[in-house]
Parts: structure tokens; C-alpha cells; sequence
């Protein structure tokens, strides 16, 4: 068996004395479409914060590609090939669109401080290629006549679009889209599953998403693990999930 | 034409201590209010140099000496305080770069080798307008390449959002701490300037009012913007001196008049007077407020 791109080894995190994760193991192969669902308060985003290196499991290890992240800060964690989005819309407000996607071409930068200062050859051949693939970038996701305006002033639907054109920016192996549907009607909704599929044909990559629109998490989630209380307590594809009879007792309640 | 020539040097020491502290503040968005503590030990740190060890050489060769002790020292200053203080946001950094710089000041004062409270007398004069003009022109061309380079991005994006930033791939401590240690190497600049033109220094002159007065300075021009900050810093360099010049009446007023002047210039515009923007850019962006 060849090593999955992302392997979830008995993760716990706790803040204090709240388990937010609670020994949660999964894994994930190239090229997965997955999806995280759980009511609030169940730790998705606790998550996706250990394995983007903003928090630091307190037990367990998350693995990419067979290189443990532990220890690792967040923004080595992207160099290595994570990128993600966010629940409350994180752009860079007051710089250009453009300017928002060069930002994410951070860690794949070649030419050094001096060469930027002096301006030298170097720097402007590296320059003008960030420029066009960002322009090239922009254009997939219908940006790229807005690349001048500031990213507070796009649309709402817009802004969430960029953000993700902004993590694939950073070339990842993983994205991880943290409830993109959030405040979309269902017409953008079903563009956006449109979209995720587009993302991970065109960008060959794994894709987790965390989201509360169930219509979307099962169209297009080939995988979903469900959390509750920070435990793990199912997993597999959308029917058995749908069938499984703690899922439904953690989201209507059990019956008396 | 003396007069004249001095406010000129002046214009030009201050267009350099904005730009640093543009770097810290409008760059990389750190609150510092400790900008004449790095501005002063670098004035002094050069002094020493110009009383006790100067070496028998061309005024110029111990110029370009002075300043790159006035960097060093600056900088070493402000890696110092940038490991413990980078921990700290908003206003905790600035209280905390407050009391760095008036601890620096106590300590000058307290020194009496270079001077004490009664100042630092007899410092060779190898400084002239070129010098000046010519630090000036390069950190200009410095924070202009810097704006336009990756690096420069990486260092805006933690002003516009740290956590983002940091998921974009930006190492946050390695680039708060160079803007931090760059900035105050670049005020240690405009020290050495400052000594080795007046050939006396104060500690007074370095108080924390003039961290107020550059950071002003910063706003008014615009943070983040370079065209800014020399707009910034020739404003408020020359017009106490206009103030001054124009009678009696006005004299008595002028510090009103000055205060008054920035009240309404806030007001009316509050993100100064380029914004983020520079004079000459190709391309303005769409719907900037």
C-alpha cells in the first residue's frame, strides 16, 4: 500500500481543561474528496487548525506525505504543501485581488532580499512569471477582470472565490476549504460543488471540506467523517453515513 | 542661509527616520512608539566613535564608519527588544517600545563619558548635505524596491492579517523582527547624521515626543506609503519653521495653529494624505476610500 498523503494519527488537542479533539485518526489519499461534517462545537475546525499548524496537538501527530508536522509552523506547513481557507473570510482587505494572490507564491519565491532591492535580472524574470501565472490563476475562478479592485470591495461570493484561488496560489498537495458554502443561496452553492471538482481536476490535489450544507457534503464528498463532541463517530460514503444511527442521534437527538 | 541650509539637513534627517519607522509601522503594521530610542543610540553610538576612536582618516571614509556604527548599533538595539516585545500587539508593543526608549534615554543621561545630562560636546563634523540627502534618496529607493518585492509582500500581509499571512507560508517572527531590526538600523542612521552634523547631542532630543513627532509624521504622509512619508516629513519639518517666520502673532500661536492643522487634516482625511498609495503609480486601484 503506498503512504496516504495525509494520515491523522490519534490526534487530542485540549484547551485547559476542554477536549476539543478527542483521539481522532484518519487518512487520506491523493486526489480524495472529503468531507468533515458535525454540529458546532464538534471540533472541525479545531482540526483544521492542527493540521495547518496553528495549533499543536497535545497528543497524536498528523503526518503528510510520510513527514511528521509536528513542531512545524504554520507557514513551513504550507511551504510543504497544505493551504487552506477560512470559516470567516481572512483576505488581505486593503491590498489589490492581484496583490493577494502574488502574496501566496510566498514560499516558492527563488530570488533573494538583494535581488529585489537592486531590482536585477533575477527579480524581474521571477516577477513577470508570478505576474502571469497569477493573472492565468485569477482568470480560472472569473477574477481576473477584478484583479485591481481591493478584496474588501468584492462581493461576497467573489471574496470566498479568492480566498481559494489565494491557497491554490501557494501550490498545495491539500487544500482544505473550511465551510465555503457558508452564506451562499443554492444556486451559488451548486457553482461551488462545480468548482471543487473543477479545483481538484484541474490542480490534481486532495480536497477536505468542512460544511454544514448537507446537499453539498453528499454530492460531491466521496469520503465523510463526522465529529461530535471532538470523537470521531463514523465515517465512510454518504449513505452509510446518512444510515448510521449515531449521526442522526447527534444531530436531532436520541429518542427517549 | 545658514538657517535655511539647517532646515534643509533637517528635512532630509527626517525624511529618513519616517521611512524607517514606515517600515515598522506602515509595512509591517508593528505599533512602535519607541523610534527616537533607536534614533538616539545610534547618534550616540557614532558620537563615541567620532570623540574616542576616530581614526585619522578622510572626514568621508569616517563618515561612511559612523553610520554603518550608527546601523549596527540601532539594529543590535532593536533586535534586543524585538525578541521579547514581538510577542506583544497593538498597543502592549507600543507601551512596551515606550519604555524601551526611555530606558535608553536614562541610561544616556546617567553616562557621563558621553556626557551625561550635560550633553555630548565636540563631535567631529564630517557630515554634510550630501550625506544627508544622499541616505535620504537611498532608503527612499530601498522602501520603494522593498513595496514592490516579495519580501515586501510577505511583511504588508502581516499588517493586513497575521493569521492569514502565516497560512500563506509568511514566517511571521523572521519578518516582524527584520522590519523591526531594519527600521531601527535606518533611524541609527539618521543619528549619526544628526551627531555629526550638530556636533552636540542631548538626550532630551530623543525623548519619547519625538517618537510622537516621526509617527505623526507617518500618518499624515500615509502609512504604508513612501510618497507619504517624505510628504509627511517635509510638511511637518517646515511649517513650525513657516509658523515662526510669519510675525510676532503668529509665533505665539503657532503650536495651536500646528495642532489645529492636524486635527482637521484628519478628519477630513483620516488614512493621510497618500494613503497606502505612492505619487507616481501606473496603475491607482479601483475604489480606494
Amino acid at each position: 500500500m503506498t503512504t496516504p498523503l495525509l494520515d491523522i494519527q490519534n490526534v487530542t488537542m485540549k484547551f485547559g481543561g476542554l477536549t476539543a479533539v478527542r483521539d481522532v485518526s484518519f487518512t487520506v489519499q491523493k486526489k480524495d474528496l472529503v468531507a468533515v461534517i458535525g454540529p458546532n462545537g464538534a471540533g472541525k475546525t479545531t482540526l483544521f487548525n492542527m493540521i495547518t499548524g496553528i495549533y499543536e496537538p497535545t497528543i497524536g501527530s498528523v503526518v503528510l506525505d510520510g513527514l511528521p508536522l509536528n513542531k512545524k509552523m504554520a507557514s513551513e506547513i504550507t511551504d510543504l504543501g497544505i493551504a487552506r481557507t477560512f470559516q470567516n473570510i481572512r483576505l488581505f482587505n486593503n491590498l489589490s485581488v492581484l496583490d493577494n494572490i502574488k502574496i501566496a507564491r510566498h514560499t516558492r519565491i527563488k530570488y533573494s532580499f538583494f535581488d529585489g532591492i537592486f531590482k536585477t535580472k533575477k527579480y524581474r524574470a521571477e516577477e513577470k512569471m508570478i505576474e502571469e501565472e497569477s493573472i492565468k490563476l485569477l482568470a480560472l475562478f472569473n477574477l481576473d477582470s477584478k484583479k485591481d479592485l481591493l478584496a474588501k470591495n468584492l462581493p461576497y461570493g467573489a471574496q470566498r472565490k479568492l480566498e481559494m484561488a489565494r491557497a491554490l496560489a501557494t501550490k498545495p498537495k491539500l487544500l482544505l476549504l473550511d465551510e465555503p458554502a457558508a452564506g451562499m443561496n443554492p444556486t451559488e452553492t451548486k457553482e461551488l460543488s462545480e468548482l471543487i471538482h473543477f479545483i481538484r481536476e484541474e490542480f490534481q490535489i486532495a480536497v477536505i471540506l468542512i460544511e454544514h450544507d448537507m446537499r453539498l457534503v453528499m454530492e460531491i464528498a466521496e469520503k465523510i467523517f463526522v465529529l461530535d463532541y471532538g470523537n470521531l463517530i463514523a465515517s465512510g460514503s454518504a449513505k452509510d453515513v446518512q444510515n448510521n444511527p449515531k449521526v442522526v442521534e447527534a444531530y436531532l437527538g436520541a429518542e427517549i | 542661509m545658514d538657517y535655511y541650509l539647517q532646515i534643509l539637513t533637517n528635512v532630509g534627517i527626517f525624511i529618513t527616520l519616517t521611512l524607517s519607522l514606515n517600515l515598522i509601522n506602515g509595512y509591517c503594521g508593528q505599533f512602535s512608539l519607541g523610534h527616537a530610542g533607536f534614533w538616539g543610540v545610534g547618534a550616540y553610538a557614532s558620537a563615541v566613535y567620532g570623540v574616542y576612536f576616530a581614526l585619522p582618516i578622510d572626514p568621508a571614509l569616517n563618515m561612511a564608519i559612523a553610520l554603518s556604527i550608527g546601523f549596527v548599533a540601532a539594529a543590535l538595539c532593536g533586535l534586543l527588544i524585538g525578541i521579547p516585545c514581538l510577542r506583544l500587539k497593538g498597543d502592549y508593543l507600543a507601551i512596551a517600545t515606550i519604555g524601551f526608549s526611555e530606558i535608553l534615554r536614562i541610561i544616556i543621561m546617567n553616562t557621563e563619558s558621553i556626557g551625561g545630562p550635560r550633553g555630548f560636546t565636540n563631535i567631529p563634523r564630517w557630515s554634510n548635505s550630501w550625506w544627508v540627502w544622499g541616505i535620504a534618496l537611498a532608503v527612499t529607493l530601498f522602501m520603494l524596491n522593498l513595496k514592490r518585492s516579495a519580501h515586501g509582500r510577505a511583511i504588508i500581509s502581516i499588517r493586513e492579517d497575521e493569521i492569514a499571512a502565516e497560512t500563506m507560508g509568511v514566517n511571521l517572527f523572521r519578518y516582524k523582527l527584520f522590519s523591526f531590526i531594519v527600521g531601527a538600523g535606518i533611524a541609527g542612521m539618521a543619528g549619526s547624521l544628526v551627531a555629526h552634523d550638530q556636533q552636540f547631542l542631548h538626550p532630551n532630543n530623543f525623548s519619547f515626543m519625538w517618537s510622537v513627532c516621526i509617527l505623526v509624521m507617518v500618518i499624515l504622509g500615509g502609512q504604508g506609503s513612501v510618497s507619504g512619508s517624505i510628504v509627511g516629513a517635509v510638511i511637518l519639518t517646515i511649517l513650525p519653521e513657516i509658523l515662526k517666520l510669519i510675525g510676532s502673532n503668529v509665533s505665539t500661536w503657532r503650536v495651536s495653529i500646528y495642532a489645529a492643522l492636524m486635527i482637521i487634516l484628519m478628519l477630513t482625511r483620516p488614512q493621510g494624505i497618500f494613503g497606502p498609495h505612492e505619487l507616481f503609480e501606473k496603475k491607482r486601484l479601483k475604489g480606494v476610500a
